[in-house]
């Protein structure tokens, strides 16, 4: 997993620094890096080159997609030939017409739309609140044994445990579902950033402080930039949970959302309108995944493996 | 006195450092009774075995840490803290793996506070002087050793400091990387004219590089002796020259006491702890 990521990174990387010219003689001095396993090479573009490329780039993209084109065919053909019942499963090409409908005529949207808010705004209050919290946690000692015990408590406490408790404070409306969604999705942010800012290499501030930098321009320069690769980890995470989790609250008490989309078509026996919310879920998932995974590579192609 | 003093850079006068090491009832000594005077321009190589406190007389020098007692002057002013008019070169190179070699040079300069233009000329012109010129975009990750030791030559430089302090910034890497770099380091200093402290575990290299070398004892730390070394000539092979081969023997002479007591030293603390 960790290498499938990085490497191309380091493709694109190192075709954009190819031109470069070296001074003869200093070459050799160049850091070996590994070479990558797909590299979008400017310079060999010859027609068998290009062929070797496209012919791995087919075989790589077998190998990758087989084992989720596998569990497609047999979502189709199973219920068809009568392993499952089709009332239960019906086969993928029906969900996805019903699916389709539903997103050109029908609630999808909406309930998309009622999610999504839901999502981002936990999200997006999560990242403002953990991210300092956690920069003050990692870098002012005191802060950090005042704050600790309790952090491990609330840590340790299931989001869903608490859910009866926002929703009975906070009552049914959207406050206590994007309250759920921030309170889960801090916590992989706050622990990230503390580590983040807590493991930077001592002999960076020693070498920081060495050239006269003062507490908040040390901060500023060295402890910042080095603990973001650590906090976007942190805030991908996040990410992927806060889909996970708002699923759970639009299940128990909801009006709208693919939660209730979910569990509303499943007890009015609406199983491929079920399906076509499933498979809206897993999509959006993994298209906030990717995203955030394509901004926290930005931020940290510095960071060697 | 007042003749030397006006060419004394760095008077290092009778200090002392003691940690509190947190469990153990005693206090560590690493330095003790320290006496030396670096010369304004010299080349001064600092020996010592490990533990002697080398590095810590470095920190001291630098400002990073503050004396138990005694005094460091740096044109007769007490150090009394970390400043720009000194750069440590250290052995992990300690670049920021997030700036480009161009931007780490850039760094002591953003720090004192040299507007944008001129920080990158400078920058530009420091990384040419190590021998650097077309890697200014390159991220440490993607250089070699020897280069990124060339980078934090390079940042150290920028800045423009009087003292350039050396914390064995050749020993990571390999022969013939070291001897290159010993040799443009000369260069260098011939060049800019810096008073440079280098610290090295390597007699070899301390005869090589510096105009005097001291040598440290075991802990607790004090220097022993200060040999001058000066070559008729430094042309050709010069670490050959027989008289080189007599400094190495004086050193490795003085050295030879103060490493097996270092030995001694370590294995009580070994049995010690265990």
């Amino acid at each position: 997993m960790a290498d499938r990521r990085s490497a191309p990174a380091t493709g694109t990387a190192l075709s954009e620094r190819e031109p470069l010219e070296l001074p003869t003689g200093l070459d050799r001095h160049v850091a070996p890096v590994a070479a990558p396993a797909y590299q979008p090479s400017v310079r060999t573009s010859r027609p068998s080159a290009l062929a070797r490329r496209t012919r791995r780039l087919a075989s790589r993209a077998v190998t990758k997609s087989g084992a989720i084109l596998l569990l497609l065919a047999a979502w189709e053909v199973l219920p068809r030939v009568g392993v499952f019942d089709r009332v239960f499963v019906p086969p993928l090409s029906e969900d996805l017409v019903v699916w389709y409908g539903l997103l050109l005529d029908g609630p999808l949207p909406e309930h998309l739309q009622a999610s999504l808010i839901r999502s981002l705004s936990g999200f997006g209050l999560a990242i403002a609140l953990a991210i300092p919290l956690g920069l003050l946690i990692g870098w002012y000692r005191p802060v950090a044994d005042a704050l600790t015990p309790l952090l491990e408590v609330f840590r340790n406490t299931s989001p869903v445990a608490l859910l009866p408790v926002f929703t009975l404070i906070l009552g049914i409306g959207e406050t206590s579902k994007i309250t759920f969604v921030l309170y889960a999705c801090s916590w992989p942010i706050l622990l990230n950033t503390v580590s983040g800012v807590k493991t930077v290499e001592p002999l960076l501030i020693k070498s920081a402080r060495s050239m006269g930098l003062g507490p908040v321009r040390l901060f500023q320069k060295v402890i910042l930039p080095a603990a973001v690769p650590a906090i976007f980890t942190g805030v991908r995470l996040a990410g992927a949970y806060s889909i996970l989790v708002l699923l759970f609250a639009e299940m128990v008490g909801a009006k709208a959302g693919l939660g209730y989309l979910i569990l509303d078509t499943q007890s009015s026996f609406r199983i491929p309108e079920m399906y076509a919310g499933i498979i809206t879920i897993s999509a959006l998932g993994l298209l906030f995944n990717l995203l955030l995974l394509r901004i926290e590579r930005r931020f940290s192609t510095w960071r060697t493996t | 006195m007042t003749t030397t003093a006006v060419t004394t850079k760095i008077g290092i006068r009778d200090v002392r450092k003691v940690f509190q090491v947190r469990d153990a009832g005693e206090p560590f000594v690493a330095l003790d009774g320290v006496d030396l005077d670096v010369r304004e321009g010299e080349f001064l190589a600092l020996v010592g075995p490990s533990g002697c406190g080398k590095s810590t007389l470095l920190d001291l020098v630098a400002g990073l840490t503050a004396p138990t007692a005694g005094e460091i002057v740096i044109d007769g002013t007490p150090v009394t803290g970390p400043g720009l008019d000194r750069g440590i070169v250290f052995q992990q190179y300690a670049l920021f793996p997030w700036r480009t070699a161009q931007a780490n040079v850039e760094f002591g300069l953003e720090a004192k506070a040299v507007p944008r233009r001129e920080r990158r000329e400078r920058a530009r012109h420091h990384l040419d002087l190590v021998g650097l010129t077309g890697f200014e975009e390159r991220y440490p990750h993607e250089l070699s050793g020897g280069m990124r030791q060339r980078v934090a030559i390079a940042r150290s430089l920028a800045f423009d400091p009087d003292v350039l302090l050396m914390d064995e910034p050749f020993a990571a890497l390999d022969a013939q990387t070291r001897e290159s770099l010993q040799e443009e380091l000369l260069r260098i200093w011939d060049k800019t004219g810096k008073t440079i402290i280098f610290i090295t575990h390597g007699i070899d290299e301390a005869v090589y590089l510096g105009q005097r070398v001291a040598v440290m004892t075991s802990r607790p730390g004090t220097i022993k002796e200060v040999v001058e070394v000066a070559f008729d000539s430094r042309a050709g092979d010069l670490r050959a020259d027989p008289v080189f081969g007599e400094y190495r023997h004086h050193v490795w002479t003085l050295l030879r006491d103060e490493v097996a007591a270092a030995q001694v030293l370590e294995r009580k603390a070994a049995t010690s702890r265990g």
